[in-house]
């Protein structure tokens, strides 16, 4: 298996990859700018197209040349830009109300980071996998999906919304690009078209959100209780 | 293969009408087409129910399954897709200011029946997730279709917080993936027989992480407490023809992987705590259906809480396993579908004759619609499970199931439970019916057939199931329950 046997210079190269995309998650945490976080999740689906493709390189598992393609054409590009007309045509700048101040949010997401931490370690005990890549990757992949549902529940705008599943999502194929390279490459490319068409989903539902109620934030959302 | 030719026959004849409705802007037509596609889907999935070997047979290059238990979940859902289509034609008449855009309303119908009929039948765990996030989105749109303020957020809440659950759901499938790969090797074929041959052999700590997230995210989708929050929303909020599809089938759909997850661990040690999770969410759930269902204000959220439910009691009973308990559960799915299409159609009937969606603007009910307000106090009477319905006999069979296993503390809470629901639920209906005060506002709207005939056909179905449970049916749930108590990779 990949995990077992890297040479150090790729075992550096994924190291470097995995803790930048970990680190831009903490930047969408940490700004209030819809706009910048939008560049970050962009950002962050680049650095995961680039392990993709060294971990093809490395791994030698050719279809995952197609993945990172993929990744940075769908995720890299098509997605941020059609959030980001959301967010012109929207005229929407930051996030109006968050409930914590930056900092604060920033130390949540950070301690999110160590609880995932001491779960992969945990993992990684068990599996005799403790001094291995793996643990790192387990690392990421919970925190960057805990990262993503403290978004949720912080952020109001709609837009947010959709970033906090993104990041669930790009945490999810972080770490299944390197536990399980050889995932089936019709399921990953599915899973890629599948998001393009929830994000598309989201877009248009935000439209009928913003001409029907006249707010996009789910702080105003508050008709249906009980 | 004959069996396999019947399922792609179910796809093409949907998904016919998917393009068609959508095509061609006619109503009346899309109404027709339909209804066609429903009875035709219908009648090959009682043909699949009688000729697909409960075992399964896999097809396509092994992406595709057909056992008892995937039938038995297309049946319910064939049950109620029929009967929606009826009941569709006489309520979506009344939504004049949709009337243009009515012809889309049924293809995203059709498509959202074509999503749940791909989805059981999924032999790849991450095909099934896909197929299931397909779902979601389709009938946000349905949810979402009347553009009224409540629609549109409750619509904007189901998939956010739906999609979030499933997200969980698929890092649970890549962590199972993974711990195979340790039995495997790195790569091989993502197929539940697989997933149940690898469990064995996998680390138990990362096996019950594994299942834990797979049975929080496809609990977000079957409702399960605390992450049922959108279900009220999104089956209270949609047309009526809409709520009976996410309630009778789609919960189904959701229920049914969390099953085949539950399956691939039998026999391993984390079986039987992963059981007892399954009984602790139902229990949790039970317990806010039983809170919000008594204090109800709201006609169609009454209903969707009694959806919470009902998936509650199929989670017990899959959750106490045993013969008894699937054998009750399974009986379950498909009387749930039957009774809650049948609420949800006389709910739909009476918001619109009274003009509110509130319990208590509904007053007087047969002195106005004898015929229709009839067949909705049989329907509120076996939803809570009294007899001589079939949700009684189910029930009563989870019950028994519980007694024997492991959580029989459960059974006890559940009798409670269900009883302060019984009278919770028909408290509301005797106000609707028997209360001295008349409505404010005397209805006047005329019901035609179409928007009484489905009540009637759907009452008749859980009565006559109430009162004879066929030994055919026994059997073969009792067969599909010996498949599912049994280690998968043995079978296969």
């Amino acid at each position: 298996m990949l995990i077992f046997h890297l040479d150090p210079l790729a075992s550096s190269i994924f190291s470097f990859l995995v803790i930048v995309a970990l680190i831009l998650a903490f930047v969408m945490l940490g700004s209030h700018w819809i706009r910048n976080h939008v560049y970050a999740f962009a950002a962050e689906s680049w650095v995961i197209a680039a392990l993709s493709a060294a971990i093809g390189f490395y791994g030698h598992y050719p279809e995952l040349f197609i993945i990172a393609a993929l990744t940075a054409l769908l995720r890299g590009t098509v997605l941020p830009i059609l959030l980001l007309r959301i967010i012109r045509d929207l005229k929407l700048n930051r996030e109006f109300t968050p409930l914590l101040q930056p900092s604060s949010s920033l130390l949540v997401g950070g301690l999110l980071v160590v609880f995932s931490y001491a779960l992969a370690h945990k993992i990684g005990l068990r599996l005799d996998l403790v001094n291995s890549f793996a643990v790192l990757a387990l690392t990421t992949m919970f925190g960057m999906k805990l990262i993503g549902f403290l978004m949720l529940v912080l952020r109001t705008e709609a837009v947010s919304s959709i970033l906090g599943l993104l990041v669930i999502e790009n945490g999810i194929f972080l770490g299944s690009q390197i536990l399980v390279p050889g995932m089936p490459l019709l399921l990953e490319m599915v899973i890629l078209f599948d998001l393009l068409i929830i994000v598309s989903t989201f877009g248009l539902l935000i439209r009928y959100l913003h001409r029907e109620i006249g707010t996009t934030s789910s702080r105003d959302l508050t008709r249906l209780v009980g | 293969m004959m069996i396999f030719n019947a399922l792609f026959a179910i796809w093409a004849v949907v998904g016919f009408a998917v393009i068609f409705c959508w095509l061609v802007p006619s109503a009346r037509w899309a109404e027709r087409v339909n209804l066609t596609a429903a009875i035709i889907s219908f009648l090959l999935v009682v043909y699949l129910l009688w000729a697909a070997p409960v075992k399964g047979v896999t097809s396509v290059h092994d992406y595709l399954l057909l056992d008892g238990f995937g039938v038995w979940v297309l049946f319910c859902l064939a049950v109620v897709y029929l009967l929606a289509s009826v009941y569709a034609i006489g309520y979506m008449r009344w939504m004049h200011d949709e009337a243009k855009r009515l012809h889309r309303f049924y293809s995203l119908f059709a498509a959202f029946a074509l999503t749940m009929f791909l989805a059981p039948v999924q032999n790849n765990p991450g095909l099934y997730w896909i197929a299931i996030d397909l779902t979601t989105i389709v009938s946000a749109f349905l949810v979402g279709f009347q553009r009224a303020p409540q629609s549109i957020e409750a619509a904007w809440k189901y998939i956010v917080i739906v999609s979030a659950g499933l997200g969980l759901a698929l890092l649970g499938t890549v962590l199972f993936y993974w711990g195979g790969t340790f039995v495997l090797g790195p790569v091989y074929a993502m197929t539940w027989a697989n997933f149940a041959a690898i469990t064995p052999k996998t680390d138990s700590v990362l096996l019950m992480l594994s299942f834990l997230l797979v049975l929080v995210g496809y609990g977000t989708k079957v409702g399960l407490a605390p992450m049922h929050t959108w279900l009220p929303d999104a089956h209270s909020e949609g047309p009526a023809p809409v709520s009976a599809m996410l309630s009778g089938a789609l919960l189904n759909c959701a229920m049914l992987g969390i099953v085949r997850y539950l399956h691939a661990l039998v026999g391993t040690d984390v079986a039987e705590t992963a059981h007892t999770a399954l009984v602790v969410l139902g229990t949790v759930s039970l317990l806010v259906a039983a809170l919000f269902i008594t204090r109800q204000t709201i006609i169609k959220r009454l209903a969707a809480y009694s959806s919470v439910e009902h998936m509650a009691v199929i989670a017990l009973g899959f959750g106490f396993g045993g013969p008894l308990g699937i054998i009750g559960a399974l009986y379950h799915m498909l009387n749930h579908s039957l009774a809650k299409s049948l609420v949800f159609f006389g709910a739909g009937n009476m918001m619109h004759a009274y003009g509110s969606k509130r319990i208590d603007a509904v007053r007087r009910v047969l002195d106005y619609y004898p015929k229709s307000g009839a067949l909705w106090l049989a329907g509120a009477v076996a939803i809570t499970g009294a007899p001589p319905f079939g949700l009684f006999l189910s029930e009563l069979t989870v019950l028994r199931g519980g007694m024997a296993g492991q959580n029989a503390w459960a059974v006890w809470v559940m009798a409670v439970l269900l009883i302060v629901i019984f009278i919770g639920f028909l408290n509301h209906f005797r106000a609707m019916y028997f209360a001295d005060r008349p409505p404010e506002h005397r209805p006047h709207l005329k019901l035609s057939a179409w928007h009484v005939a489905p009540l009637a056909v759907a009452l008749l179905g859980v009565l006559a199931l109430g009162l004879w449970w066929l030994p055919m049916i026994w059997q073969h749930l009792d067969a599909i329950a010996q498949h599912l108590g049994g280690p998968l990779h043995a079978a296969s």
